[in-house]
């Protein structure tokens, strides 16, 4: 009987609609949490796990080296390499295809590679309007390596403690 | 007998095996580099440590013979201790560029250094640097990954026999390599790849193509000699990328011609990829159905008689019945697969096998080598009677060309078939030796037959091992070497000129109005007459397509389900590896489907259908292989009375370019520049 009085009361006295509102008018003085997002951008950890891009040495060599274990630890299947010897004997990549709409940005590759050549970056703004664009070559992914890398090599700097 | 005790597993083993011989039989596994069944003990890279009660230190298991009572620790502290060690050791001057290392996934070295490795390395100085070697045009050399286990000298100087291969210097400059530079001069330099324990010798055309893991392994048979070699055949998707040996005691251990192995590359060039047909005199491209109907119309109008086959030299089994049993549907006799003209008899079985068997040259403590040069004809067999042969008290006499080097010593005893007479009628020093031999060997050469007395020497060959009593039930001492996997097996199926039947001199000369070659490559097709309509079944574009009025596109060795039987008689199966090019089909599918066209419903549907009609019409196919002794003396039907005087000519002059894959092959062009096979200018064309 008490108990009923009492939810009698609440419901009268509009206790729940006041508390709701006081939580909308606290929330109302507190900084925003949204972003402008086109304009503004959230910070991403250099763990971050987005567009691939194949780095070169400071020199413009190309680190890639064809080993080939990017392509067999990719769960997805996503990356392929046909390589042969250079003209100056080295082991080079002849073709270096990662299929974007296949990768699930687990970051293997990443791990897998001997000489830091394949890197994630932070790059995840690469929509396009056809698959076909995002099946990414080697043109394309030393072009993305070239474009980051102050960023990637900056990305690896901060994370090499925890290696 | 030993009884020795291996971590508590008592096995017995033979006197003077050794301890690690002794652990395997324990069934456990001894990590070594420089230990290899089939070459000599070194005993250098130290990996093979075991315990042994009693002894202070710790032993080389691989050289260190067993005694009674002996036992054995493999997996005490001391003995990880001790790998571990060791393994540090090899490490210090091991580049670690596993990742651009050919043999990085199937290296010993790797696999070891995962169980005995440490993490890091407590070696800082400057690491080694070996300069790297030019071995030819098959072996890539990088130096630098040596461990000197010298697996590659003892190969080179022991189963290959061209000592070429040395360590020069001691300690850390000990370095491998060829003392002047040059390219190994032998046909089985591709098992120096294989034996390699780490990756300093590896495939030069295979450099950097692949994985291991990315390839699929398909079991299959060498074709491109008459060993039989068991291969397994590794491809990516519609690509072959490598040819490996299997181990088969029996024929061809585990080594492997560099023919085989190398020349897969012409499966990629000059293939035959859709049906061709000539019209006005110039080749066009056609569809299946107009190319059948082209055969067909032909065929119809021509007496049967006037119809001729060919076969080739690396046919299989199935396509040759197919073909055959489509011959005798349409009433034509006219059957030959003899492109060579060798003058064999077909009437017995052991008048063309190589009847001791390849494992019966360890038996043999005598032989005769007539017109026949193995050492390039079947590099592995010719590497077992050189295992023979050093074995000791092995007498080999060799009647053929002056000059040969067939790796071993020999008597050169003559040029010609007079030197064959003097063997038979017992005057001749080396009938003597046969005679006082158990099981006295007779190796004639396919090649001693290919000339107007070929019926005479083989006549000749058999009454020598009649003389010298090589030919009992338990030894049969004649043997008959071919040259290509196909070869054989035609034999077999009687693929030769039947009742009235024309054969293949004859069916050239217009004997044969229309000529259905399959995959004959082995004349020159300017023998065949003018006028005759040749219709070509095969898959490279040889000499004998350019000659054709119809190409119907097959497939090659890699590329079909198929039996083929080598020199001794061994019906093998090899199995599908990549598919054929383009409309390039099966060959028997082929011919089935031409019969269709004929109105000759061939009496099988599938592959399966097909290998039971012919193994009830040639049962030998379908059994398993058992070496025969000899149950009937009598000889083939030549007369040795009509050798003529002329000398043996050798029938491979160009080791690597005696096939029609070998042909189309770059690698093996590049071998024949550099072995001199070809002058330069005639290999630039």
């Amino acid at each position: 009987m008490a108990i009923a009085l009492d939810r009698l009361a609440r419901s009268f006295l509009l206790t729940e609609l006041v508390s709701g509102m006081a939580l909308t008018l606290r929330q109302f003085f507190r900084p925003k949490a949204t972003i402008s997002y086109p304009y503004e951008k959230a910070p991403l950890s250099p763990r971050f796990k987005g567009e691939h891009g194949l780095r070169r040495y400071p020199n413009g060599e190309e680190r890639c080296i064809a080993c080939k274990l990017c392509e067999a630890i990719c769960p997805a299947l996503a990356i392929t390499i046909e390589a042969e010897p250079r003209e100056d004997g080295s082991r080079r990549t002849t073709r270096y295809d990662i299929d974007m709409t296949k990768c699930i940005y687990c970051g293997m590759c990443e791990e897998a590679c001997p000489v830091d050549a394949i890197v994630e970056g932070p790059n995840l703004e690469f929509a396009t309007e056809t698959r076909e664009e995002l099946i990414y070559n080697k043109e394309r992914l030393l072009d993305n390596g070239d474009r980051w890398e102050p960023v990637l090599a900056k990305r690896l700097e901060l994370d090499a403690p925890y290696r | 007998m030993a009884k020795v005790v291996v971590d508590g597993i008592e096995v017995e083993v033979p006197n003077g095996a050794t301890v690690l011989q002794a652990c395997e039989a324990a069934g456990k596994e001894i990590p070594r580099f420089c230990y290899h069944e089939r070459l000599s003990i070194a005993g250098n890279c130290r990996m093979c440590l075991v315990e042994v009660e009693k002894a202070p230190k710790p032993v080389a298991s691989c050289a260190y013979p067993v005694a009674d009572g002996m036992v054995v620790k493999t997996d005490s502290p001391m003995v990880r201790n001790a790998r571990r060690g060791v393994m540090e050791f090899l490490l210090i001057n091991h580049p670690l560029d596993c990742p651009i290392c050919d043999q990085g996934g199937e290296c010993d070295l790797q696999d070891q250094a995962v169980a005995y490795g440490m993490d890091r390395s407590r070696y800082h100085e400057p690491k080694r640097v070996v300069k790297d070697k030019y071995m030819g045009p098959l072996v890539k050399t990088i130096m630098t990954r040596c461990i000197q286990c010298t697996r590659c000298v003892r190969f080179a100087s022991e189963v290959a026999g061209v000592p070429e291969l040395g360590a020069t210097s001691r300690g850390e400059s000990m370095e491998i390599g060829t003392y002047v530079e040059k390219a190994l001069t032998s046909e089985l330099s591709g098992n120096l790849i294989d034996i390699c324990p780490v990756g300093a010798l590896t495939s030069r055309p295979y450099a950097f193509v692949s994985r291991p893991w990315e390839l699929r392994k398909t079991d299959s048979i060498d074709v491109q000699d008459a060993t039989g070699t068991n291969i397994r055949i590794d491809n990516r998707g519609p690509e072959v990328l490598r040819i490996l040996p299997r181990v088969n005691d029996d024929v061809n251990e585990e080594w492997m011609a560099d023919r085989g192995r190398f020349s897969f590359d012409g499966l990629k060039r000059k293939r035959l990829d859709r049906p061709w047909l000539r019209v006005d005199g110039k080749l066009k491209p056609v569809s299946w159905a107009e190319a059948f109907r082209a055969v067909a119309t032909k065929l119809k109008a021509t007496a049967p008689d006037r119809i001729g086959a060919v076969a080739g030299d690396l046919v299989d089994v199935e396509s040759v019945f197919a073909l055959k049993s489509l011959m005798t549907a349409l009433g034509s006799a006219n059957l030959d697969c003899r492109q060579d003209g060798a003058a064999i008899d077909g009437s017995r079985r052991d008048f063309y096998l190589f009847n001791s068997g390849i494992a019966g040259i360890d038996r043999a403590d005598a032989l005769l080598i007539i017109g026949s040069n193995p050492r390039v004809e079947a590099p592995v067999i010719n590497a077992r009677i050189r295992r023979r042969q050093v074995a000791g008290r092995f007498p080999v006499g060799v009647v053929g060309p002056v000059g040969l080097n067939l790796t071993y010593a020999y008597d050169h005893l003559g040029e010609g078939t007079a030197t064959l007479r003097t063997i038979l009628d017992g005057t001749h020093r080396f009938a003597e030796v046969l005679k006082n031999a158990k099981n006295p060997m007779v190796i004639l050469g396919r090649g001693a037959l290919a000339r107007p007395d070929g019926a005479a020497v083989l006549a000749a060959a058999w009454a020598i091992a009649k003389a010298a009593d090589a030919l009992r039930p338990d030894w049969h001492g004649f043997n008959l070497l071919h040259h290509f996997g196909g070869q054989v097996g035609a034999l077999d199926l009687g693929f030769l000129p039947g009742a009235g039947g024309k054969d293949l001199g004859a069916m050239l000369n217009g004997g044969a109005d229309v000529l259905w070659l399959l995959g004959a490559d082995g004349f020159d097709p300017a023998a065949i007459a003018p006028g005759t309509f040749v219709i070509y079944q095969g898959h490279h574009g040889d000499r004998a397509a350019s000659r054709a009025d119809v190409i119907l596109p097959g497939a090659a060795y890699t590329e079909k389900d198929a039996t083929y039987v080598n020199t001794e008689g061994r019906a093998q199966r090899a199995w599908l590896a990549v598919h054929a090019p383009g409309d390039a089909r099966e060959d028997w599918r082929i011919i089935r489907a031409a019969g269709e066209g004929l109105g000759v419903r061939l009496p099988f549907d599938d592959l399966a259908q097909l290998r039971a009609k012919m193994i009830e019409a040639v049962p030998i196919l379908g059994q398993p292989f058992a070496p025969r002794g000899c149950e009937d003396t009598t000889g083939p039907a030549g007369d040795v009375a009509g050798l003529s005087a002329a000398p043996f000519a050798l029938p491979i002059a160009q080791y690597h370019l005696a096939d029609a894959i070998a042909r189309a092959s770059d690698v093996m062009a590049e071998c024949a520049r550099t072995y001199g096979e070809v002058p330069a200018l005639q290999a630039a064309e």
